[in-house]
């Protein structure tokens, strides 16, 4: 029919018999409305614009999901974004168009602990950027040390430690070379002096998170006091839970945060880095903190053997990885959609609440929740299409298909 | 008048719509023909809407050529507030079919100029050529639309005060807060209504048995605005059961056939 719209002329596309995630809840019987990369609010478009659809796409009943987020993910596909190569520019745009099809629409490549150079060299190289067609979006650099606890270092190489003892925040920027596209930051809150560090980064809407630390629970307290807002991999590379000294995971059950904000905090659930009782109890513990990471490292996708992360050579087995030799997980070769579903078989959760730990919540972290993360209306048309059992089937970004899954399932 | 007496709210709401369904196929609505319908929100027509959705989607019914006028919308709520009539016509009905948006008509509760807007409708509704087929409620005080008891049988289109019959019956819709319900409408007037051509009133549940009663064994009165619809060639007035409780047997009787 004739379409009078009075605000834009660009194609209004409406998907049609989905169950659409929005407000907590698959709800069926209302259509995802489209137009110019952005989820539109249809009953506007029929009232002030008098406008209609000009395309209507059956989605044969599958569930429309906000695209995932991940905000921890150090490499994939051979490629490492620790290591400083020629071809590092096409290496981040090759892991950003592969985990399209794991349902990620929006991530931050994350560092290791390194070598000042390498973040000198590399850190200019990643620019926060759309996504589309050729591949996710960058939302942001997450720097994963040095100023972390050589007690707690897990994967990270002990010669790339530093504190920032002498300068602080100088001694940070120094070490790093730019913050212009930085997101997130890990570092031990035991550490002298972190608190002015974790107040500057704050300041720049850097997000501040703890781990591979020592800290007992009121350093960690007094942390989030500061600005700390995020928990990295929750469980790993800190002091485990004590009944006299919680620690870190404290943090989930503190009556110290200050009023108004959350904590969140990072859950690698391949079914490796942490017990599926364990996860339980994070989750009914704290369920809206939980933001679900893959900690993914340049092995992931290809095949078991030896692959780099950073520094250090890391070995492959399966879904283990560990530091060639040792028995020291080193990230994961998780998938984010194998993470979600893994994440729901564990703790029984609803279809809705897994899929809002690897998206609404990790939105909500980086303070994005406004267009990313959401179905809301004039959000970011970041979206998944998934079947029952929670395989994505499509994924579209600013409403663009960005990848489909074939009929013969590769 | 035609009574048409339905077992439950279920077959009066299907009959119903079956009704206008009819209508409107053989009507054959096209290009510059269009069908003009008028509306009604409420709990009432819930049912009816529920199966024209059903026809539409069966590939039955097209609204591609028919245009609709609402019979009210309230004073001062937000356009997109949850209760307003613009929302309910939109959930309930023009979502999930395909009617042109430039025909379907709902009178604006936040038009500058109140009276101008009721003016206005009136002359759309005379550019469309008149009403084909009005679908209307009933009020437990017997009023048509938001013609309260007292409104003139001859009105327009107009602002109206609501009775508080009317006030206490929308509670239910505003968390039971009295304060939140409008106290203000816009409305078709009773005599906007009695110039369509064809007028179908659904009334269902023990709680509008009364009016019933008065709006059709009792005389033509502006107490009871919905009884000067005895005075127009073509009304059917569809309820189940329920709704008979306080007529007569032999009204009944007489209607059942």
């Amino acid at each position: 029919m004739p379409s009078n719209k009075s605000v834009s002329d660009a194609p209004i596309v409406q998907f049609t018999n989905c169950r659409i995630l929005r407000s907590h809840q698959l709800q069926r019987g209302e259509d995802l409305w489209v137009r110019e990369g952005k989820i539109l609010n249809p009953e506007k478009l029929f009232f002030d614009e008098k406008g209609s659809a000009d395309i209507q796409l059956d989605c044969k009943d599958s569930i429309i999901a906000p695209g995932f987020i991940d905000v921890q993910i150090n490499g994939g596909f051979g490629v490492d974004f620790s290591l400083a190569t020629d071809d590092f520019k096409s290496g981040i745009d090759l892991v950003s168009q592969k985990i399209l099809s794991h349902g990620v629409t929006s991530f931050c490549p994350t560092l290791v602990t390194s070598p000042p150079s390498v973040y000198h060299q590399v850190l200019p190289q990643i620019s926060i950027r759309n996504g589309g067609a050729h591949g996710a979006g960058i939302l942001g650099a997450h720097l994963e040390g040095p100023f972390i606890s050589k007690e707690k270092k897990g994967a990270h190489p002990e010669h790339c430690l530093r504190t920032f003892e002498a300068g602080a925040f100088q001694d940070l920027l120094a070490t790093y070379g730019s913050l212009d596209c930085v997101q997130i930051v890990t570092l031990a809150p035991e550490m002298k002096r972190s608190s002015e560090v974790i107040r500057e980064l704050t300041k720049r809407g850097i997000c501040v998170s703890l781990g591979h630390s020592v800290a007992n629970l009121s350093q960690a307290e007094e942390a989030v006091q500061h600005g700390a807002t995020f928990i990295t991999h929750l469980f790993n590379a800190m002091l485990p839970f004590h009944h006299r000294d919680p620690g870190i995971v404290g943090l989930l059950t503190s009556d110290k945060i200050p009023a108004g904000r959350r904590v969140f905090y990072g859950m690698i659930s391949d079914g490796i880095h942490t017990n599926p009782a364990a996860l339980r109890i994070a989750h009914r513990a704290h369920p809206k903190g939980l933001v679900l990471v893959t900690d993914a490292i340049a092995g992931m996708g290809l095949a078991p053997g030896r692959h780099t992360l950073g520094q250090q050579v890391v070995e492959i087995d399966g879904l283990n990885t560990y530091i060639a030799g040792t028995k020291t997980l080193s990230g994961s070769v998780a998938t984010m959609d194998t993470c979600v579903r893994h994440f729901q078989e564990a703790t029984g959760c609803s279809v809705e609440t897994a899929l809002e730990t690897a998206s609404l919540h990790p939105a909500q972290l980086l303070g994005i929740e406004h267009k990313k993360g959401t179905l809301n209306y004039d959000s970011d048309a970041d979206f998944l299409m998934l079947n029952d059992s929670l395989y994505v089937q499509a994924t579209y970004i600013a409403g663009e298909e960005v990848w489909r899954q074939d009929a013969l399932g590769m | 008048m035609r009574l048409v007496i339905l077992e439950d709210y279920d077959q009066a709401s299907e009959w119903a719509a079956k009704y206008i369904c009819n209508r409107i196929i053989q009507f054959k609505p096209s290009q510059g023909r269009y069908f003009t319908l008028g509306l009604p929100t409420g709990n009432t027509p819930l049912g009816c809407y529920r199966k024209l959705i059903e026809y539409h989607r069966n590939g039955d019914l097209s609204f591609k050529y028919v245009k609709t006028f609402n019979m009210d919308e309230y004073v001062g709520l937000p356009r997109n507030h949850p209760e307003s009539y613009h929302s309910y016509m939109w959930n309930n009905f023009f979502k999930h079919i395909d009617i042109d948006p430039n025909n379907a008509h709902i009178l604006d509760g936040n038009a500058p100029d109140l009276q101008a807007e009721c003016d206005a409708f009136e002359k759309k509704i005379e550019a469309a050529g008149g009403i084909d087929l009005f679908v209307g409620g009933i009020g437990p005080d017997g009023h048509i639309a938001f013609n309260e008891p007292g409104s003139s049988l001859s009105s327009r289109t107009r602002l109206k005060t609501l009775a508080m019959d009317t006030i206490l019956a929308n509670a239910k819709y505003f968390d039971g807060d009295l304060s939140k319900v409008p106290t203000m409408a816009l409305t078709v007037g009773v005599g906007t209504v009695m110039d369509a051509r064809e007028v179908m009133i659904l009334i269902t549940g023990a709680h509008k048995a009364f009016a019933l009663y008065k709006a059709i064994e009792e005389g033509v009165n502006h107490m009871w605005t919905v009884s000067a619809f005895q005075q127009h060639p073509r009304t059917i007035f569809v309820c189940d059961e329920d709704a008979t409780l306080e007529l007569r047997v032999k009204t009944v009787k007489y209607f059942k056939g």
